[in-house]
């Protein structure tokens, strides 16, 4: 029973940090067609910026929470003025541009923080559950990428500017033709996939050594899942972190962790081949 | 693509004259053979890239392939002969299966990123798990993230005590580079070629016009692998250890930005790309100002932005608008290299 219990907060948790990973690059696939491959270092940044600011005397939560979106949000809207701006709708080109960025800001942080493992501890204390020990952040986790999905529904659902987002997702053209400048939607849409990478990043932090390579690990899960989830926002997102990250721990605990990741690696090669346009081409059409 | 493949030859011929008399003046042997290697990897992901657009992120899973193959064979075999041939042979198999699967199922773009970037992960993860005394083919350990040291060298076919290292080895690998250069030359003279080509241009006329697109792109892509293949167990000869690094995502990102800057849609550029950058590479190690990474981004990125062509072409019309060459051709080969960009 207990290990049943842990099996199942381990599930939870895999998917909840599967949602929180691919969330940024989620929103701005989704809005604007573009894949940002630096997306595991803005990530990389969100970490580094929490730390740093950790180490100023800011209170934990606080620069998790509000300091590092911010910052990271405020790179990316430098970088989509300085480059993605100029290759919308060339889909490759911005792929293999945002990977030349991705190596830059490794180089960078390279340089500024040095190639040697950074880190924080969690600030949320361990508990058991009968035999087993876990980790209290772990909840924290799941509870912030669940409340994240909330609050896109609720922004996309019922603001106006979740209005003028969905419109311009579905028919950019239209929304343009009504007055509502594409240019300034794409800009916001980055500014916000920015803040939300940083946002993992630096909640992801406290459980990993940061070092400047540290983005690696994300960009081909956050990759993954986002592509497979297809063209709905919050519906693919959900079916497709539910299904890796169930896959990747149920493999995890059945075998190993390595299997785990590989498996999850390999039934993302299947699903693709088999449904290429992502699980919500199929089904929860229409939905966001 | 103009001239004839006597032309090819000739210049080929010339060329590697040139690389094996001349170039060592300036460059340690050592060194020119690595960057020969690179040239010969950059010149793989040029094929099916340039000529096919097939953009495969995971050009080092199959260098990295080779590389371990022929590890692994010469430490069982003990003769290279075999191992060499294997090494081309494995890579190539699992393209043709992996192309197959991907091709027939029609995946384009993006989608055929993600399956190859994560081919390559599969293949990276899986390597570098395997420390323990558990993972072991015949003789050999595959050793996790330490890698595979200490297996036989290239030596003379059949003679397995005649070793082939230092200037001699280098000359082997520009043969190689050559004899790959003539081969790819030869296959792009071909109709197949030709029509690989017309693919790239446009998939959907190509197929109403009776082409098997799948098929001939799996082709393609398995003749890349090959030659990546290649470049690996040469490599692996090269550095005399094979690591999981061979399969990182960074291998993979250094070839596509080799192809970058060298100029897609030649046969020339991904080769000078790749040797170009790499010598560049190895002189910014030499210092620790300015981190190498942070260089190599900003190239992909200025080059993306502003020379989407690459340096190879963008030279050679700078070249021919030269007044006294101006031919009355140019602006339609132009157009046409301007579409493909899209």
């Amino acid at each position: 029973m207990d290990l049943f219990f842990v099996i199942l907060l381990e599930i939870l948790y895999a998917i909840g940090s599967l949602i929180l990973i691919s969330a940024g690059l989620a929103v701005v696939f989704g809005m604007m067609k573009v894949i940002n491959l630096a997306h595991g270092e803005f990530m990389m940044m969100g970490g580094y910026a929490t730390i740093t600011a950790v180490d100023l005397g800011v209170n934990i939560f606080i620069a998790m929470l509000v300091v590092a979106p911010l910052i990271v949000g405020m790179i990316g809207l430098v970088v989509e003025r300085l480059v993605i701006r100029r290759l919308y709708g060339r889909l490759v080109d911005t792929m293999l541009a945002t990977w030349g960025l991705s190596l830059f800001f490794i180089g960078l942080a390279t340089m500024i923080f040095g190639n040697t493992t950074t880190g924080i501890s969690t600030p949320i204390p361990g508990f058991s559950v009968g035999n087993y020990q876990i980790s209290g952040y772990n909840f924290f986790i799941i509870a912030v990428a669940f409340l994240l999905l909330l609050a896109v529904f609720l922004i996309l659902k019922t603001t106006r500017a979740g209005l003028i987002a969905r419109g311009a997702m579905q028919r950019a053209d239209m929304a343009a033709a009504l007055g509502y400048s594409p240019e300034r939607i794409y800009m916001a849409t980055f500014f916000c996939g920015s803040a939300l990478s940083g946002l993992a990043g630096a909640v992801l932090a406290p459980l990993v050594g940061l070092v400047p390579t540290s983005g690696g690990a994300y960009i081909a899960k956050a990759f993954i899942t986002v592509i497979a989830g297809g063209p709905s926002l919050i519906a693919g997102l959900l079916t497709s972190a539910g299904f890796f990250g169930a896959v990747n721990q149920v493999f995890t605990f059945a075998v190993s962790p390595v299997f785990g990741e590989v498996a999850l690696l390999v039934s993302a090669v299947v699903l693709l081949r088999l449904i290429p346009q992502g699980i919500t081409s199929k089904f929860f059409r229409g939905k966001f | 693509m103009n001239g004839s493949f006597q032309k090819d030859i000739v210049v080929t011929v010339i060329a590697t004259a040139l690389l094996i008399w001349l170039m060592p003046v300036f460059i340690s042997t050592f060194t020119l053979t690595v960057l020969i290697i690179y040239g010969m990897l950059g010149l793989s992901l040029g094929l099916i890239w340039g000529f096919g657009g097939i953009l495969c992120f995971g050009q080092a899973a199959f260098f990295g392939l080779g590389a371990y193959t022929y590890a692994i064979a010469a430490l069982n075999i003990g003769e290279s002969t075999l191992p060499m041939l294997l090494a081309v042979a494995v890579p190539a198999v699992l393209a043709a299966l992996l192309g197959a699967m991907m091709f027939y199922g029609r995946l384009n773009d993006v989608y055929l990123g993600v399956i190859t970037l994560v081919v390559t992960l599969i293949l990276f993860k899986f390597i570098n798990s395997t420390a323990g005394p558990q993972y072991t083919i015949g003789n050999a350990r595959l050793g996790g993230f330490n890698g595979i040291p200490g297996f036989q060298t290239l030596n003379v076919p059949g003679r397995p005590d005649a070793y082939i290292w230092g200037d001699a080895y280098f000359h082997v690998c520009a043969v190689a580079l050559a004899g790959v250069f003539l081969l790819v030359s030869a296959l792009l003279r071909s109709s197949f070629g030709r029509i690989a080509v017309g693919i790239r241009e446009n998939e959907t006329r190509m197929s109403l016009m009776g082409y098997d697109v799948r098929a001939r792109k799996t082709v393609l892509f398995t003749a890349g692998a090959a030659i990546a293949g290649l470049a690996g167990a040469l490599f692996a000869n090269w550095g005399e250890i094979v690591t999981p690094n061979l399969f990182s995502l960074g291998q993979s990102a250094e070839i596509i930005i080799w192809c970058i800057v060298g100029g897609l849609g030649t046969r020339f550029g991904p080769i000078l790309g790749a040797a170009g950058l790499a010598y560049l590479k190895f002189l910014l190690g030499q210092q620790s100002m300015i981190d190498n990474t942070l260089i190599m981004g900003l190239i992909l990125v200025l080059f993306v932005l502003f020379l989407p062509r690459g340096a190879v072409p963008t030279l050679v019309d700078l070249f021919r608008s030269v007044p006294w060459r101006r031919r009355s051709g140019r602006t339609i080969r132009a157009r046409h290299t301007r579409r493909r960009e899209v």
